[in-house]
């Protein structure tokens, strides 16, 4: 009882310690977030008091076995259901802004203006969707891989939790017009602060469950998440040294200046695409794509060939980013060749996924899932190869500031981690929720044609736009003088954007296949239907190993 | 313990590492060739790429390449190229007054191309990529001018603006603001305003119009003229014709009267060169209203007037 009474005070105690902060608070924007701190503090001081009982709340679709011959499944089923609400909230927010841009009338000032909504879009899909997929099949693989539950349970719960605020916190600064004004860590330094306390934690649970192996070896999969969670971290932290203008406001100022500054941001960016949406996902392409095709490895050679050179190679990858611009020519250089040799390392990844349906190539016909995942190392390998393409100078001074980099990045994020992320959690909801099946495999096969057909259109788009854009950008007349006005360069576009836009509506039409196929999947129903194939499942063997741990 | 025994996988013959975790195993395939001598000769090409432009940093520089090449002198080399080929040309523009420009049929045409773009940069953003304006922003496609459409008369309002309060030499005309400022009444304004909407050809003549018309000749035609016809040198608008800048309606024409406007264009002086200005003078020119210059001579009795 005291216990419980020291943990409600504790809340209690930060309830009114962000009370003060609210009044006290320099700016609308950290008053409301501290606001949003305390009325979180409240309801788990309310919740401790109250002496509920967590499992019960989080109710019997959530509730996991207490049983240590069980892997520890709770996060990841919250993960899996967060994953499912972010996707849906980030590809909402990416049609209307593709809509904003058709139709501008569609810029609602000030809270949902495009400047504010892109972020948040941005956000949305990498760091929450993603984000979320990627910290619950990782507590999901490192535990199956491991064979051990999960190390610090509390911790693990805390990650979740955790991530959430974080989440929140962001998006509803970017509506308030919080901002740090650097592309991909638009969050302030306080939400910076919170997210390194978080990923901290998280870094601990997953290498501590590494550590507390039963497994001789570490597989594959962990080594990227672990590459993925270490470089997040240093990016995150590096990339977001800022100094705030008041511990009592949202502002703050970034320790670098200039084209350090640039440098910095672009280093960051460009690993977030490296570490974040390349080898994290490639971590899950590793454990799911061999489970679901019941085929080995195709090369334990070529795992760690590519693993090592990737991951060596990305991080001097940034500058391309920067071509043309006020950063010295040496750096733009080796962005440029470093980009350049990343590219047979990328493929490395792909041909590993690919060629492991060796012995199952039919599986494409069959099984829905093994589709996507196909459909999703072939983005993967188209993008791996355009991304290198466009880092090369002289192909950069056409698409550079132009929509081609926006098609560049969407064949990459629909095609690559959507479709790997649907894939996954397609394989996870009937074992997590231990169903015989999915609710309807037919419906997977609809959301792999809507997702497919999706991204088609906003690629194609993408690339026509941007590449007559970049074309209209550099027309000179034979006089010496540029022919055309940026206005009608934008006119050009339009037709694109509008294609962009119905492209993205077939994508976000997929996704809410899949809220409807998991939801039913929860709710225990199976769609009565003509059966395709789909990966076994013996739940006799997903267990750890207990009382007999390796070291 | 998960050590399985090496076996040969059956689809594919080749030999697993010997490795199992949660039933997935690894093939022993090498590394496919094709991969990998691609791989070496991405790495040999970024080493010879290196080699001849700057690449590594080090202490006191970083090496600057065998070709030599560096993005500032290769962007400073095309302009100053650039600008040598178009030298004579635009020194024969220099030199040329504006009013004699048509006069060489190249060298208008080259500073009408030349003035498009600079339209597109500078002025699209108020008069509208097909330079047909808007509200409050002139059309400058017809033949309807305010402060006059000789190429003359087009410099000086892009030279100098129109009402930049900094500048002496700006185009200034201010309109009373007869409502705001309690000069006349809300009828007397209903009045002009009905007078207005007969002399431009919308409104029947009426009662309210021949009011207004005495009030048109006390207050307005110091600057619109007697019959409305405007006046370029105050920039006054011509009321009679259906060309409006602000509007025509009943509505708009009585918030004009009651508040005035008070449109103002930037002094492009201030920013271009006289060359560009001369360009631009050209292209504003040619969209379809320009009027020839005529210069009044000094004495029309002895001497001819001069048409360009």
């Amino acid at each position: 009882m005291d216990v419980v009474l020291t943990r409600a005070f504790g809340w209690f105690a930060l309830f009114l310690l962000t009370t003060v902060g609210v009044v006290l608070a320099e700016d609308t924007g950290f008053a409301i977030h501290l606001a949003t701190v305390g009325a979180a503090a409240l309801i788990l001081g309310w919740l401790t008091l109250s002496n509920t009982d967590f499992e019960a709340v989080s109710g019997r679709i959530l509730r996991a076995p207490a049983d240590p011959g069980r892997y520890d499944d709770d996060p990841i089923r919250w993960g899996v259901i967060a994953t499912v609400f972010w996707g849906i909230a980030g590809f909402l927010a990416g049609v209307f802004i593709a809509l904003q841009l058709t139709f501008p009338q569609l810029n609602l000032e000030p809270y949902l203006n495009f400047g504010r909504l892109r972020p948040l879009h941005t956000s949305a899909v990498i760091f929450a969707f993603g984000g979320n997929a990627l910290i619950a099949t990782s507590f999901y693989v490192v535990q199956r891989t491991c064979r051990a539950r999960l190390f610090a349970p509390g911790l693990a719960r805390f990650v979740f939790w955790g991530y959430q605020l974080f989440i929140v916190l962001a998006a509803t600064g970017y509506l308030l017009g919080i901002t740090a004004g650097k592309e991909y860590a638009e969050p302030e330094w306080y939400v910076d602060l919170w997210l390194t306390i978080v990923w901290v934690a998280y870094a601990v649970v997953f290498i501590g469950t590494i550590v507390k192996r039963s497994e001789p070896h570490i597989y594959v999969a962990n080594w990227f998440y672990l590459a993925f969670i270490l470089t997040i971290a240093m990016l995150h932290i590096v990339n977001n040294l800022t100094m705030p203008v008041s511990l009592l406001g949202s502002k703050s100022y970034s320790a670098f200046a200039g084209v350090q500054d640039a440098l910095t941001q672009w280093w960051y960016g460009h690993n977030a695409v490296g570490f974040f949406l390349t080898a994290g996902f490639l971590a899950m392409m590793y454990y799911f794509v061999p489970k679901q095709a019941d085929r080995p490895i195709y090369s334990y050679r070529l795992s760690i060939i590519h693993f090592w050179s990737l991951i060596f190679l990305y991080i001097w990858a940034g500058p391309h980013h920067l071509h043309y611009t006020a950063l010295p020519d040496w750096a733009q250089t080796l962005g440029m060749v470093f980009s350049v040799m990343l590219w047979m390392p990328s493929w490395g990844g792909m041909i590993n996924g690919l060629m492991t349906l060796n012995g199952a190539w039919d599986k494409i016909r069959t099984d829905p899932i093994i589709r996507m995942m196909v459909m999703a190392l072939a983005f993967y390998g188209m993008s791996t190869f355009e991304g290198p393409m466009l880092s090369i100078r002289s192909v950069n001074s056409l698409s550079h500031y132009t929509d081609w980099t926006i098609g560049h990045v969407h064949s990459g994020a629909l095609g690559w981690n959507g479709m790997i992320t649907f894939a996954s959690i397609y394989f996870l909801v009937p074992r997590l929720w231990r169903r015989e099946r999915l609710y309807s495999l037919r419906m997977v096969n609809w959301h792999f044609w809507l997702a497919t057909v999706g991204i088609v259109l906003y690629a194609a788009a993408m690339w026509v736009a941007g590449i007559m854009q970049g074309l209209m950008w550099r027309e000179y007349g034979a006089d010496g003088y540029l022919v055309y006005a940026f206005s009608e360069v934008t006119e050009a576009m339009l037709p694109m954007y509008l294609i962009r836009a119905v492209g993205g509506l077939l994508y976000l039409a997929g996704a809410f296949l899949m809220v409807w196929n998991v939801w039913m999947t929860i709710a225990g129903r199976v769609r009565d239907e003509k059966p395709m194939h789909s990966a076994p499942y013996d739940e006799a063997a997903d267990r750890p190993l207990v009382g007999q741990p390796a070291e | 313990m998960a050590d399985t025994k090496k076996r040969i996988d059956e689809p594919t013959g080749t030999e697993t590492v010997g490795h199992e975790w949660d039933g997935i195993e690894e093939l022993n395939t090498p590394l496919p060739r094709w991969w990998l001598w691609t791989f070496y000769a991405t790495i040999i090409w970024a080493l010879v790429y290196t080699v001849f432009y700057p690449a590594w940093p080090g202490i006191a520089g970083y090496t600057k390449g065998l070709l030599g090449w560096s993005s500032e002198e290769e962007l400073a080399e095309e302009m100053a190229e650039e600008a040598e080929r178009r030298a004579p040309i635009l020194e024969a523009i220099a030199a040329t007054p504006i009013e004699r420009l048509p006069e060489d049929s190249e060298l208008l045409r080259f500073a009408q191309v030349g003035g498009e773009s600079l339209f597109k940069n500078y002025c699209v953003q108020c008069h509208g990529t097909g330079a047909a304006g808007g509200k409050g922003y002139p059309n400058l496609n017809d033949d309807e001018w305010l402060w006059g459409g000789d190429m003359k008369a087009i410099q000086y309002t892009l030279e100098h603006g129109i009402r930049n309060p900094d500048h002496d030499e700006t185009r200034f005309s201010m309109m009373p603001a007869f409502g705001r400022d309690g000069l006349l009444s809300e009828e007397e304004i209903a009045d002009v305003t009905a007078h207005v909407r007969v002399i431009s050809g919308q409104a029947d003549p009426s009662e309210a119009a021949v009011r207004g018309a005495e009030i048109f000749g006390q207050q307005c035609a110091v600057c619109h003229g007697p019959e409305g016809a405007g006046d370029r040198e105050q920039g006054a608008p011509n009321l009679t014709d259906a060309i409006w800048l602000y509007g025509g309606d009943t509505e708009t024409i009585r918030q004009t009267v009651r508040n005035s406007r008070y449109g103002v264009m930037p002094r492009f002086g201030a920013r271009l060169n006289p060359v560009e200005i001369k360009m631009l003078t050209a292209y504003v020119h040619s969209r379809g209203g320009g009027e020839d210059f005529v210069e009044v001579a000094e004495n029309p009795e002895t001497e001819v007037d001069e048409r360009p």
